[in-house]
């Protein structure tokens, strides 16, 4: 009886940690390999609508964004609370944009300068005006492919 | 004498702490980016003094948005919830007599005679305020596209018993195979000239 009784006696056994390495490097290449790093820091709101039938943007280096939106509180002060262009990341209006999608699209390589998409990250409640006028440049420098990009969902929430 | 022998371990202790480490970093500054969105093309800038071809009233659908997001279908002033269920009559009225050339075999529409003649001929013009807000456009652009996929996934499951929706996401995809998009290709764009979209947009009106 001694024998098992003893065994009762002493601490509980410290668990094992030495796979916790392991364990913690296994999180770290998921976040790695699904990590996109941000280039640019958004200074406008952008709350984007919702739609349903949406398709997803493929291969990232054939997209030029564009953020719209009211400017972020900090920035307020200075730009008001009207919706802004933001262009990599300073404010601008709208006849920069055909100049800087000129300039975005030199940058990429020969062959995928025809394929180029416009993402269009506008804020759900900017007004049509200043997308009309995006639209409107766009077509200037025949960058004629866009994407309103959306969050997906049920796009009658976008209404109240 | 001690020193001979197996070669100290290295303490690999703090291997956990430096993953840590690297692992909040990159948790920070992850974005699990959500970029899908509505896929639309812009009309080339039209310079040439050709006068365009006389379309039919009853070929076009009139969508126009006001500033508060009112919605006006066809003259009508309809709930946004409608919109494609009266996108998807227009388009699918197919009112051209049997025996005529523009007749539509596919159509299950209610073939009234005062609506569109065919799909192909069948018209959407959307036109909406500078105030209008954003989101409501949005939404209304989805419903048309909505109303679209809604008749091309009906003819694909006829011809080829899948969704077009989903033949079309496999064939934008990089991973399928060269041979698959070779198919797919035939079938996406069978199924694209069934029902065309064609989407018109004016100019925004300022003012009110």
């Amino acid at each position: 009886m001694s024998k098992f009784s003893k065994k009762k006696d002493g601490d509980v056994p410290a668990v094992s940690t030495a796979s916790l390495p392991d364990i913690v490097f296994m999180l770290l290449f998921f976040f790695m390999t699904v990590t996109v790093m941000k280039d640019t820091s958004v200074k406008v709101k952008n709350e984007l609508p919702k739609a349903s039938e949406t398709k997803k943007l493929e291969k990232k280096d054939r997209v030029i964004t564009i953020y719209v939106g009211s400017p972020t509180e900090e920035f307020q002060k200075v730009f008001g609370k009207e919706a802004k262009i933001q262009l990599n990341d300073k404010f601008s209006s709208p006849s920069e944009v055909g100049s800087y999608i000129l300039q975005e699209r030199a940058k990429k390589s020969e062959d995928i300068q025809n394929v180029l998409t416009t993402s269009l990250k506008v804020d759900r409640d900017a007004n049509m005006g200043i997308v009309s006028d995006i639209k409107e440049e766009l077509r200037k420098v025949n960058a004629l492919k866009i994407n309103y990009t959306t969050y997906e969902g049920i796009a009658f929430d976008n209404l109240n | 004498m001690s020193r001979r022998g197996a070669p100290p371990e290295v303490n690999a202790g703090s291997m956990a702490d430096i993953a840590f480490l690297l692992l909040i970093f990159f948790l920070v500054t992850t974005t699990i980016e959500t970029d899908a969105g509505l896929d639309r093309m812009l009309p080339p800038i039209d310079d040439s003094q050709v006068t365009p071809p006389v379309i039919k009233e009853k070929n076009i659908f009139a969508v126009t948005i006001n500033k508060s997001g009112q919605l006006l279908v066809e003259e009508e002033l309809t709930d946004i919830t409608k919109l494609k269920e009266k996108a998807v009559a227009f388009l699918d009225n197919g009112g051209s007599a049997s025996g005529t050339p523009e007749f539509c075999s596919y159509c299950k529409g209610k073939r009234d005679e005062k609506s569109s003649d065919n799909p192909t001929k069948a018209i959407i013009s959307l036109k909406n305020d500078r105030e209008t807000q954003y989101g409501v456009y949005i939404t209304v652009q989805n419903e048309i596209v909505a109303a679209y996929n809604e008749l091309r996934n009906r003819e694909s499951q006829r011809l080829y018993k899948r969704d077009f929706t989903d033949m079309e996401a496999e064939y934008l995809n990089p991973e399928t195979s060269d041979e698959a998009k070779e198919v797919l290709k035939k079938r996406v764009k069978n199924i694209q000239t069934l029902f065309p979209q064609k989407f018109s947009e004016a100019e925004t009106s300022s003012g009110n």
